[in-house]
């Protein structure tokens, strides 16, 4: 494997940064260093002016792949990844069948060992997301599985959540929520407020977030077995888990680009590239889902990347599936949101890949199954998962040109600061000067 | 601000003026006079082709539109969703490409979900649409005909016509809405008639029943109807939407009718005056008791004849646009 030679740029440690080469040797980082000496052979990459950091990771990515490669697949899903800096993503197991058994993890393994990225799985917590009987949860997690989810429904039977947290402790893996009461949220397609009272829209309200949340977060005080919140949305969601953290409860939670950079007010014209769910909340909400990204209340960002096809998101709004890209446009919204040129590269990271790379153990010292190492320090030693973001590149979003098989982004024409110019998976450069190597 | 539909589609009356109000409510009334002729038929819209796109359950709404547009002397293309390949699993936009191909000037649309009208305007920006109800959104052209028969009622009570009364007779008007607001397409579209052309509005619904954001309407919700029902000059009475599973948020009809109706011992604390309301169909002894439906001041009936002028000014007014002149 020919190496790699990262130069001058500032290399973004846990706790401090420094302008440095990266050396890259057969898809381990050999060196860091001032004016490192690298074999004659090696690509030689200019990085002055850009951020160096571990490879980002995606807790939260649908890959459609068994059941709709229609929208998307593995391969075309780890494409847009790659493109958006991602060097390794969870494949959600809302597929069609949903993975909630040995052979379609493996299938999904399998099919991701050939990916750009690397490709992790989240399991079922229930048969075919039921919210009924257990999947073999144990099973899954010899396989290297370590998040569980029924994504795209929250558990609402909170027996079966309890029961699911007691069996995944000491299995030492964590479950991952989706917290929308189902009755409460019922057939809404969009936050429920006067916007949406106007446009004669079902609401789906905050609360019905928000009821899960809280009722989550008893269930971990009663079982002390870690859980991960998916995609909050509301200023009461994250004001829960920053108490219950508090208290020392297990609790991670996550946040989506959409809901820190929209709000509901995008849903006005019914145009269901903005329907999504938990939906787009007030102009409050997303305040807060900001904010959340410098005082500590959310641990990462996570895409929640949802493909679908032109013909599903053509429908009526309260027909069409919820659901919108994001692998390839969340690092520059994460920037914009911690404010741009004013960003901490520090936090940048800490947000999209040291801790999700950590809820998800997908570190070395989570002694990996089945991929390389994420999310860990830019040290010698360390797999060569690697970003080169250059925080102001500026750059226009067309949705036809976007990696994904599908172009449901609900950002088509929004102009973005920050672009990633170079990805680096298990050392070789799969995104060079911006593009698809 | 919309300051008149000349030349527009019509998908709400949320911001219309009252001005654009009062043009449509003037300009029907010079075609109710087409009503009464023998051939009723003007040449205002010859050579037009309207396309009337049904693709929900409907019978008078659908009539009075393809009547209104006949009258007009426009070519009527009919779509009702039995007859359509949209059962076959074409979609809305495929659906509406394909018409359009048949070269439109407008479509009237029914759908069952919000916003369909809006968007299928995006998908055709050179045809006029023309909402005829979406989903829970708005029925625009039946809160315009629902403003012009009490016009025309009050008017008439003055021995004037509508016209030579403008909006004056809105002024202070007092309306008192009842019964499923929040399910009501009727009554968002109702409440922006109204309150653009100078009434006082109420409302009077079950707490299950009123929007999420109804103190940010221009409204004042009534807990009791029965205190309200010496107030209002207008009573409009919505139906109860069972089909939409608007019976779970009621105990029961019975319940509903009790404290909700318009019943008989109800009417007759009517001051004699107070008009009575109702977009059909009408749920009897639901709503209303069969007898008040039956009253003189039940004006339901009107309502209905009223609609083939209303729509009438409406498809001239959009598709006609800036020709000013009423054949």
């Amino acid at each position: 494997m020919a190496s790699v030679v990262v130069r001058n740029g500032t290399v973004v440690g846990p706790r401090s940064v420094a302008v440095a080469d990266v050396l890259v040797v057969d898809g381990v980082i050999a060196a860091v260093g001032e004016h490192l000496e690298a074999p004659r052979d090696s690509r030689e990459i200019d990085a002055t002016g850009c951020w160096v950091g571990p490879g980002l990771v995606d807790l939260h990515t649908h890959l459609r792949e068994p059941g709709r490669e229609s929208a998307e697949t593995i391969e075309s899903g780890s494409r847009a990844a790659a493109v958006g800096g991602f060097t390794a993503v969870i494949a959600m197991p809302n597929t069609e069948p949903a993975i909630d058994n040995v052979a379609l993890a493996t299938y999904v393994l399998d099919q991701g060992s050939r990916a750009l990225v690397d490709v992790a799985v989240a399991g079922a917590i229930t048969h075919g997301r039921l919210g009924e009987r257990l999947a073999p949860m144990g099973e899954l997690a010899a396989l290297g599985v370590r998040l569980f989810t029924d994504d795209g429904t929250g558990v609402q039977d909170a027996a079966v959540m309890r029961r699911a947290l007691c069996y995944a402790r000491p299995l030492g893996v964590r479950l991952a929520q989706h917290c929308e009461d189902g009755h409460l949220a019922g057939e809404g397609s969009m936050n429920e407020g006067a916007l949406s009272s106007r446009l004669g829209l079902i609401g789906r309200p905050a609360a019905a977030e928000e009821i899960m949340v809280a009722r989550d977060i008893e269930l971990v005080r009663l079982t002390d077995s870690p859980l991960h919140f998916l995609h909050l949305s509301t200023a009461r969601s994250l004001a829960m888990v920053g108490a219950a953290r508090d208290e020392g409860l297990p609790i991670t939670a996550e946040v989506a680009p959409h809901h820190f950079t929209l709000d509901e007010s995008a849903c006005a014209n019914y145009d269901a590239h903005f329907k999504v769910n938990p939906p787009l909340r007030s102009s409050t909400d997303a305040a807060a889902v900001r904010a959340s990204l410098t005082n500590g209340l959310a641990d990462a960002v996570a895409t929640d990347h949802a493909p679908h096809t032109a013909e599903l998101k053509d429908l009526p709004f309260d027909e069409a599936p919820a659901g919108m890209l994001g692998l390839e446009h969340a690092a520059s919204l994460t920037l914009e949101a911690l404010g741009a040129s004013q960003a901490d590269p520090i936090r940048f990271f800490a947000l999209l890949s040291r801790n999700p790379a950590r809820i998800a153990q997908l570190r070395r010292e989570d002694a990996p199954v089945r991929h390389s190492a994420h999310g860990g320090s830019v040290v010698a030693g360390e797999d060569a998962n690697l970003v080169v973001f250059d925080p102001a590149e500026r750059w226009a979003v067309r949705a036809e040109r976007l990696q994904s098989l599908a172009a449901n982004t609900p950002y088509h024409g929004r102009e973005l600061v920050g672009r990633v110019r170079w990805t680096i998976v298990r050392g070789s450069l799969v995104v060079a000067d911006g593009a698809l190597a | 601000m919309i300051e008149s539909i000349r030349g527009q589609s019509l998908l709400s009356l949320n911001g219309v003026s009252r001005g654009a109000l009062v043009e449509v409510l003037d300009t029907a009334e010079s075609f109710v006079e087409v009503h009464q002729r023998t051939i009723k038929k003007v040449p205002a819209l010859k050579g037009r082709v309207v396309a009337s796109l049904f693709f929900e359950e409907s019978t008078r709404t659908r009539l009075s539109f393809e009547t209104a547009a006949k009258r007009l002397s426009a070519d009527v293309l009919s779509l009702a969703v039995a007859s359509s390949s949209v059962k076959k699993g074409e979609s809305l936009r495929d659906t509406i490409a394909t018409i359009d191909a048949l070269g439109l000037d407008a479509v009237v649309l029914r759908h069952r979900s919000s916003g369909a009208a809006e968007q299928v305007s995006r998908y055709v920006p050179h045809v006029r649409v023309i909402n005829a109800g979406d989903g829970l959104h708005q029925h625009p052209t039946q809160g315009l005909l629902d403003a012009f028969t009490v016009r025309q009622v009050l008017a008439e009570r003055r021995g004037l016509s509508g016209a030579e009364t403008g909006a004056t007779l809105f002024d202070g008007l007092r309306v008192l809405i009842v019964g499923d607001i929040v399910h009501s397409r009727v009554a968002r579209s109702d409440v922006d008639a109204y309150v653009a052309l100078g009434a006082q509005v109420r409302v009077a619904a079950p707490g299950t029943l009123l929007p999420v954001d109804i103190e940010t309407w221009p409204v004042e919700v009534v807990g009791d109807f029965d205190e309200a029902l010496e107030w209002a000059d207008v009573i409009g009475l919505l139906r109860l939407q069972n089909e939409r599973g608007t019976g779970l948020f009621v105990p029961s009809l019975r319940e509903f009718t009790a404290t909700f109706g318009l019943t008989a011992a109800r009417a007759r604390r009517l001051r004699p005056e107070t008009l009575i309301m109702h977009p059909g169909p009408i749920n009897r002894g639901v709503e209303l008791d069969s007898i008040v439906a039956d009253l003189p001041a039940a004006i339901i009936e009107r309502q209905v004849s009223n609609g083939v002028p209303i729509r009438m000014a409406v498809l001239y007014l959009t598709v006609a646009g800036a020709n000013r002149e009423v054949a």
